[in-house]
């Protein structure tokens, strides 16, 4: 995981509701088995567009992205992520995120950062924010916002800490679980 | 304390509870399909570690794979397939994979093999994993870093999202079907509105679907905003998982249907929000949208922009507000996937077109969401009645639903869609998709445009 402390950069306002996973990273590039190099692909369609927000001038090397709200849903493809986090993006800033969306924006450190819409507005204006995870606070033309976000993502993110490595710690806890599993319940053998 | 279902669920699952950290969840069972997990099982590989329980991971192939025996993946998607076998073999899992008898769209065959069971925690990288909650699991998508730390662990680090009953209650009117029922509580919530919740649908209309008509409620959860959604599990999912694969036999059967009578909402437990709907004012809905909350009753007409989004997807649709929906004609008519290619689905389809002929200037596809299904419903003469009528007759598989393999929508290309989004591009760039019922989709291929299926000649009603 990318850890994220705290990032300064220039914004890329994306005024839209609803923006799916289909836009951010359509299907026809979910068929690579790498985890890189999907940035290029980044909202494909859209970017065939002269005037979209990426394509403009003033954007260009932004690294943070300002958009509306439910962003990320549809689809629980990860590759969404990815390819916001490859082509530049350090955090995304929305009214509301969809749930599996801004799970797996926390897994690889790519900061979802909630904020009411009329602050996101705002921001969608300014030319350069700061996200300060440390702090909980954005910050644009001297102005400070707090967000929040649990404890331990906040965490997790700043230390950029394997969360599989957490979890082989309770390996206890899982192996004592495991001996309470019903002998109903089925199990599958593989065929080699 | 009286629970809900979702909390005894969960309770029941819980490996380690700390204070300031998410519940450490025990995972019963792992689905894995070709397009989410490459990338996990290369971050194992990375990291030294091993698939903890093969015995509990299953995978198949779906969303890559050729529907026609005529046609072959292309490259990247034959190596993305090839790297699923490889994945499996080296660790251990079940794959279904090309040329298997039960291979099939990884949602349709959980159920159908009876690896989904009632109080199951259930994951899979793909957002409809929430289908399974039918059955009375607690099922959620995830990406591709939860199944790697599935595949390591079989446990996940969630928080506990709030409760949210969907009650539906009251008799279908007749041409109203499950699609209709999932359509119509996502035109009310709207697509964000089960987000941070888990759903539990109640009701005397829920109690009244078939299970696999409760698959296609849960299925499109997802499409309101909520990661998992529920149904209690009572005598129509017993009778549904009997005798399957791998469902419990004998004494253990026994020991099991103890168990499972127990995963009910006890008297008085509180939900977060609720949500109430008249199952008797329901129509065949269509979406007329870029999402699936964009849609209206048949009866309807395609609305005045309340939004930019509306506007926007006004636009993409090229439809003008004031249209009558039935007056919408179409190109392509797509019957399939794991909303709506089960054996149930295709009989509703094919009461429909049966002695009849697809309209001359619609191309009309079938595909089956699992071989099963496939086999089960060429064995009722189902393909003939399809086929006969004009239709293309697949193998199992996403196909069109999403369009990774050749089954796409040529730009400025409208379709009647039994599946569950109706996103810009989804069924191939440019093309534009209306969501809509089995019988519906059926009714609308014949007709070459879209029509109310209950004043369709012979389903009258
Ligand atoms: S049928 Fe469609 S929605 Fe279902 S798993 Fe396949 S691609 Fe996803």
């Amino acid at each position: 995981m990318t850890p994220f402390v705290k990032h300064s950069g220039r914004v890329a306002p994306l005024d839209k509701a609803d923006v799916d996973t289909d836009q951010i990273i359509p299907k026809q590039f979910l068929k690579r088995i790498e985890r890189s190099g999907f940035g290029e692909f980044l909202f494909f369609d859209w970017r065939k567009d002269p005037d979209f927000v990426l394509n403009r001038p003033e954007y260009q090397g932004a690294s943070i992205l300002v958009t509306g709200p439910n962003f990320g849903c549809g689809s629980s493809r990860e590759h969404a992520p990815w390819a916001i986090q490859d082509y530049g993006f350090r955090a995304v800033i929305a009214p509301s995120f969809s749930d599996i969306f801004r799970t797996n924006c926390l897994k690889i450190g790519l900061l979802p950062v909630q904020l009411p819409e009329a602050t996101v507005r705002e921001l969608m204006r300014a030319d350069e924010v700061t996200v300060d995870l440390d702090r909980l606070v954005v910050s644009a033309d001297g102005v400070e916002h707090r967000f929040e976000i649990d404890e331990f993502s906040r965490v997790n993110i700043m230390e950029g800490l394997d969360e599989i490595g957490l979890t082989e710690r309770r390996e206890d806890a899982i192996t004592a679980f495991e001996s309470t599993r019903p002998d109903w319940m089925p199990t599958v053998k593989g065929m080699r | 304390m009286p629970k809900t279902l979702a909390s005894k669920l969960w309770d029941s699952h819980v490996v380690r509870q700390a204070a300031g950290e998410p519940d450490l969840l025990y995972i019963d069972l792992h689905l894995v399909h070709e397009v989410t997990s490459p990338q996990a099982f290369e971050g194992l590989r990375l990291a030294g570690r091993r698939v903890r329980r093969p015995d509990l991971t299953v995978a198949t192939m779906d969303h890559n794979i050729a529907t026609s025996r005529a046609e072959r993946p292309d490259e990247i998607s034959q190596l993305q397939m090839r790297t699923l076998e490889e994945n499996c073999r080296a660790a251990g899992i079940r794959l279904y994979g090309v040329g298997s008898r039960h291979q099939g769209i990884v949602h349709i065959i959980g159920p159908e093999l009876g690896l989904t069971q009632p109080g199951m925690t259930l994951v899979c990288g793909d957002s409809h994993t929430s289908t399974h909650g039918a059955l009375g699991a607690l099922a959620f998508g995830i990406g591709t870093s939860e199944v790697e730390h599935v595949l390591a662990t079989q446990t996940l680090p969630q928080r506990r999202p709030k409760d949210m009953a969907i009650t539906v209650d009251g008799e279908l009117p007749l041409g109203v079907v499950a699609k209709d029922v999932a359509l119509g509580i996502i035109s009310k919530i709207g697509v964000a509105g089960g987000q941070g919740h888990l759903v539990e649908y109640r009701g005397s209309t829920i109690r009244g679907l078939t299970l696999e008509g409760r698959l296609t409620v849960c299925n499109m959860t997802i499409e309101g905003g909520a990661r998992a959604g529920m149904v209690a599990p009572d005598e129509t999912t017993f009778a549904y998982l009997e005798g399957r694969q791998f469902a419990p036999r004998g004494a253990a059967w026994e020991q099991a249907l103890d168990h499972w009578r127990r995963l009910v909402t006890d008297e008085g437990a509180a939900f977060d929000r609720e949500v109430v709907i008249d199952a008797g004012r329901l129509e065949p809905f269509v979406s007329w949208g870029t999402n699936p909350g964009q849609s209206v009753p048949v009866t309807g007409r395609v609305p005045e922009p309340g939004s930019e989004t509306d506007e926007r997807a006004l636009r993409y649709m090229a439809l003008k507000p004031g249209t009558a929906i039935q007056d919408i004609s179409l190109d392509r008519v797509f019957i399939g996937s794991c909303t709506n290619a089960r054996l149930e689905d295709l009989r509703l389809a094919a009461t429909v077109v049966e002695g009849r002929h697809v309209h001359p200037k619609v191309r009309a596809l079938v595909v089956p969401g699992s071989m099963s299904v496939r086999a089960a419903a060429e064995a009722e003469g189902l393909d003939k009645v399809f086929l006969e009528a004009g239709f293309e007759w697949r193998e199992a598989g996403c196909s069109m639903c999403l369009g990774m393999n050749p089954d796409i929508l040529q730009p400025g290309e409208r379709c009647a869609s039994t599946s569950n989004r109706n996103f810009e591009g989804r069924q191939g760039a440019g093309g534009r998709t209306h969501l809509v019922s089995p019988p519906m989709a059926a009714a609308a291929a014949i007709a070459g445009h879209l029509v109310d299926i209950r004043e369709f000649p012979g389903q009258a009603g």
